[in-house]
């Protein structure tokens, strides 16, 4: 159930306010988003901040949820825009579960839903500001691709989002194959997360990873990093050069 | 596309809402401001949307009077038919639906606090945009800059209802010392399954910080009561 304030906008050729349908930009915002495929299926990092422009806001805010039996969803951009598509697929999953006909939407499906749901949004160009990762294993097989705001949406064996994408990405296109074990795989997620945070403004040292298998979806309790500071190159920096950084 | 992303709109106001063990503590100041004027130097931005729940308002005074408006109607109609008193919950999410469907249009960040008998004491934050976001405290408007580091140092789980005022009222106080769009008195609403409680902390009644002298009703009191030389040529 929607409710928007009665507003006559009038002529949109005329009137200034007429195009104001739009979303311009974010308020709340999550940053980077790591998935990988391994052994059982997928795993998925993401920190717990919701960014307010350069002010770290909020410290607790969950961005990887469970999606039916199947799937993951992990989501950067806007958190209300985020809350909107969990509701959005809430709806979407209690239609699959009053068929009772023993099947369930899996992770392909899921995907294929939000991928339709931005690119016709943006078509409005009125898009959730959102990049979406979408993991999931369904009947064995394993599954991870991600929808941006714009629609453009594709499947891989590691993807990330925001700044995750030029920090993270060159590590997992180096150390990720085939067949990862659990601990490999939270460790290489581990490398890329501690990156984005020595790196990324808008990250904090507080993550969650979660992991979805054929058995069902687990997501970690938060938890904290530890960071190395302690380089030589790190005591001294400016000795030879007064005044430089 | 301009982004502007790093520069959200400040809002006039410092509002605050703090749960305790066994309600909430929701705290404002009274400044309403028209650019450099102040239009309103006692206001009430503690509005109540039913018996159990009321709402901080901070941003545009419009916007958040009529969101406020709708969303007190809505719940009283959602009372009645309920047959009960509406959850905390339930308001955030009216609240929620108002300004996240209105994102384009509205100005305003939002405290939600209130009890119900399901959940206890509760508070959600709703900021610019409409994410709702439940929290043990919040704070909010433009006042709320300056206690983000206080609150990460003097906020702790499980404080009584005294103690949670007044740290409300600390903090109220700071943002007014330092925020040119927060001033005036500050106000407290207690929230807790015996009802509500409101408060009142003129100016004069709060701790001086820094570079903050004893108000005084004039020079001439200082110069007659003798003691150090206050004026020196």
């Amino acid at each position: 159930m929607t409710f928007t304030i009665p507003i006559d906008n009038g002529d949109a050729v005329k009137n200034a306010e007429a195009d104001s349908q739009r979303t311009l930009y974010p308020y709340v915002t999550g940053t980077s988003i790591v998935a990988i495929k391994y052994k059982d299926g997928v795993l998925m990092a993401s920190d717990m901040g919701g960014s307010y422009g350069s002010t770290l806001r909020y410290k607790n805010i969950e961005r990887i949820k469970a999606i039916g039996k199947h799937s993951l969803l992990g989501a950067s951009g806007e958190i209300s825009d985020f809350q909107e598509i969990l509701r959005y697929l809430d709806e979407l999953i209690l239609n699959d579960n009053m068929w009772d006909d023993g099947n369930s939407l899996g992770p392909k499906e899921v995907h294929n839903y939000l991928t339709r749901v931005m690119y016709n949004r943006r078509n409005k160009f009125n898009p959730l500001w959102n990049t979406l990762v979408l993991g999931g294993v369904k009947k064995g097989k394993s599954y991870l691709g991600m929808v941006s705001m714009i629609g453009v949406s594709f499947e891989d064996n590691h993807v990330a989002t925001g700044f995750g994408n030029h920090l993270a990405r060159p590590i997992l296109r180096d150390e990720w194959h085939a067949d990862l074990s659990f601990e490999d795989g939270v460790k290489l997620l581990e490398k890329c997360m501690r990156v984005l945070l020595y790196r990324d403004r808008s990250a904090i040292n507080k993550f969650q990873i979660a992991k979805i298998t054929e058995e069902g979806v687990t997501i970690s309790q938060p938890y904290s990093l530890t960071t190395f500071w302690e380089f030589q190159a790190f005591h001294n920096p400016t000795a030879g050069a007064q005044g430089s950084w | 596309m301009d982004l502007n992303l790093d520069a959200p709109h400040s809002m006039g106001t410092t509002i605050i809402g703090v749960t305790y063990n066994g309600g909430v503590v929701l705290g404002a100041d009274s400044r309403t401001s028209t650019g450099m004027y102040v239009a309103n130097r006692a206001s009430d931005k503690i509005t109540q949307l039913t018996d159990n729940v009321y709402v901080c308002r901070s941003g545009s005074a419009a916007d958040s009077q009529v969101v406020s408006d709708y969303v007190r109607y809505f719940l009283h109609q959602h009372t009645i038919q309920l047959g009960q008193p509406a959850t905390v919950k339930v308001s955030a999410n009216l609240i929620r639906m108002l300004a996240y469907n209105n994102k384009n249009m509205l100005q305003t960040g939002l405290i939600v606090g209130g009890w119900d008998k399901y959940e206890g004491g509760k508070i959600y934050g709703i900021p610019l945009g409409g994410t709702v976001v439940e929290q043990p405290f919040a704070i909010g408007g433009s006042g709320s800059s300056y206690l983000y580091g206080f609150f990460d140092q003097a906020w702790k789980e499980g404080m009584t209802k005294e103690e949670a005022e007044q740290l409300v009222v600390k903090a109220v106080s700071l943002a007014i010392a330092r925020d040119g769009a927060s001033g005036g008195v500050v106000r407290t609403v207690i929230i807790n399954s015996e009802g509500v409680t409101r408060n009142f902390y003129p100016g004069d009644k709060l701790q001086l910080w820094h570079e903050e002298l004893e108000p005084q009703n004039s020079l001439l009191d200082i110069l007659n009561a003798g003691g150090p030389v206050p004026m020196a040529m």
